[in-house]
């Protein structure tokens, strides 16, 4: 026989069970999204951050907004499989598609104010894994953690006095980072810079094996050294044209050099570079075989998300592959609602 | 009890159940990794992926076991209002069980972003890559998904209130243990 119906008490009762179920779970649900944690680093925070003191430019990366496009090949010589089992280490040409860029918010900074430039770049193995990586110019990272880096980003904002130095007496592993940003040795071309992970991945060979390694774009052509003075007279957006007409001329290519660490070094860490003499791989030259402008191009609407890997590489304990992962997502979201704000000109032409 | 102790066969319990787990998993899962610059973020998200492809594909298995099973008949006592709201509540989280991990997977199509689930299985994109497209996906499937946890919360409030308050046998008729005639509200 079924039970009879609860009385009114018992129903009251009930009803305070069900209310509190409803309202705990509710609550938890809205301390793991945050809302209940205005501390938390979150990605929106970490983007909204990156903003010039004008704010954000609608439809636009919210960092390394200024950029072009480029389609060429990664051919790799096979010795990088000694690493990875990643098909893009196996011998042979793979497609590429990347982009060239500058590390600001504002895709209207003139090229002599930005010391930090990039190179996201995606390959695609012929079984279809996609390796996209963000590299920069830099040999090290500004700072050791995601949470300092925010730090970084609003110390311009900072009413302190100081607060620069502030910052860097509190992060002393800025002076690297600071020190090549202050160095006169500027390029007057994208393709004679380099180009780092600056983070650790690790790589699996065929065989289970794991290894640190961090890696660099090398550029074959030799860096021509240039001062920022001498360099600002060529002009706001040289270094677009500057590619746009060597690239025409000719294919330019860079040697990825895979670096892997010895037991000890610092992995976690992409402020601290490795020791010399680390066991290196050359393991293939990018082929930059055709530039294209932004707006149009096959990168515009690609993110370069550092932790699309393919089977093969993965990331390790250094903390920024994840940081970035989530701000890039953050930015892509808003760029691609924006995407109005940002034509593209064919459309443009059509209409 | 339900007109004749009727219950949902062992194996529409266990699909039930096996769901709820995965389906309470994803609310924290996504309201957690889309609001975290943390290492996790990365094992939060294949997670995320892979857990949605496993509830579509149980969402599938589910409505053939559902079309060849059926279910125990509501209470015939049940009032009119109540009974559309089961009716209704149930379409819903049908619907939204397939609708959420196509969305996610249209989204991330949109936005060219490679689908890779734990064990390096692939998945094909469904859409051409689309800003437009990207955003409206993001938006459904973020506000559904609240609308979702919304709809889950008022079902285990409606089967809380027939197991504790109505105690007509709804709520064993789903529940996890307990056997086809010896249910707890058959003593």
């Amino acid at each position: 026989m079924p039970l009879p119906p609860s009385g009114p008490r018992s129903t009251l009762a009930s009803l305070a069970v069900i209310a509190a179920i409803c309202i705990g779970a509710t609550g938890a649900l809205a301390y793991t999204a945050g809302w209940l944690s205005p501390d938390r680093l979150t990605p929106t925070k970490l983007v909204d951050a990156l903003a010039p003191p004008s704010g954000p430019v609608p439809g636009y990366r919210r960092n390394h907004a200024k950029g072009i496009c480029f389609t060429g090949s990664f051919a790799a010589n096979g010795n990088g499989t000694a690493l990875s089992r990643a098909r893009v280490f196996e011998t042979g040409a793979h497609p590429a598609l990347g982009r060239f860029n500058l590390g600001t918010p504002d895709p209207g900074a003139p090229d002599t104010t930005v010391r930090v430039r990039g190179l996201g770049l995606q390959i695609t193995a012929d079984d279809g894994a996609v390796w996209r990586a963000a590299m920069i110019n830099a040999p090290v990272f500004p700072v050791s953690t995601p949470e300092a880096f925010y730090e970084l980003l609003r110390v311009p904002a900072s009413k302190a006095p100081n607060a620069m130095a502030a910052f860097v007496a509190a992060h002393p592993e800025f002076s690297a980072f600071g020190a090549w940003a202050k160095s006169p040795d500027w390029t007057a071309s994208y393709a004679q810079e380099p180009y780092n992970s600056l983070d650790a991945f690790l790589f699996t060979d065929a065989a289970g094996a794991e290894q640190a390694v961090r890696w660099s774009f090398r550029p074959e052509a030799p860096p021509e050294r240039i001062t920022p003075e001498a360099f600002g007279k060529r002009g706001p957006a040289s270094l677009e044209q500057e590619i746009t007409d060597r690239v025409a001329t000719a294919p330019q290519r860079w040697t990825l050099v895979l670096t892997v660490a010895d037991p000890g070094d610092p992995t976690a860490d992409p402020s601290r570079a490795w020791p010399e003499g680390r066991r290196s791989v050359e393991a293939g030259t990018l082929v930059v075989q055709r530039i294209e402008p932004e707006a149009d191009g096959p990168c515009r609407d690609i993110n370069f998300d550092p932790t699309i890997l393919p089977d093969g590489i993965r990331v390790s304990d250094d903390p920024f592959p994840a940081a970035r992962s989530a701000a890039y997502a953050r930015s892509y979201d808003l760029r691609t609602a924006e995407a109005k704000d940002y034509p593209k000109r064919t459309s443009e032409a059509a209409r | 009890m339900t007109p004749g102790g009727k219950r949902f066969t062992g194996g529409q319990r266990l699909l039930h159940w096996s769901m709820a787990a995965c389906i309470i998993a994803m609310f924290f899962i996504g309201v957690g990794m889309v609001s975290t610059v943390m290492p996790t973020y990365v094992p939060l998200l294949a997670t995320h992926k892979t857990l949605g492809v496993a509830i579509f594909v149980l969402a599938l298995v589910r409505l053939g076991v559902r079309a060849r099973s059926g279910a125990p008949p509501l209470p015939a006592d049940l009032p009119a209002p109540m009974r559309l709201a089961a009716h209704l509540s149930h379409y819903g989280l049908y619907g939204l069980m397939f609708a959420l991990p196509l969305l996610g997977w249209a989204m991330l199509s949109a936005g060219a972003y490679p689908v890779v689930l734990y064990g390096g299985l692939r998945l094909p994109a469904i859409l051409p890559q689309n800003p437009a497209l990207h955003t409206l996906l993001w938006n459904a499937h973020y506000y559904l998904a609240f609308a979702f946890f919304a709809l889950v919360l008022a079902h285990v409030a409606a089967a809380l209130f027939h197991a504790l308050i109505r105690r007509d046998g709804v709520f064993e008729a789903m529940a996890p243990l307990g056997s086809r005639t010896g249910g707890p509200s058959s003593r």
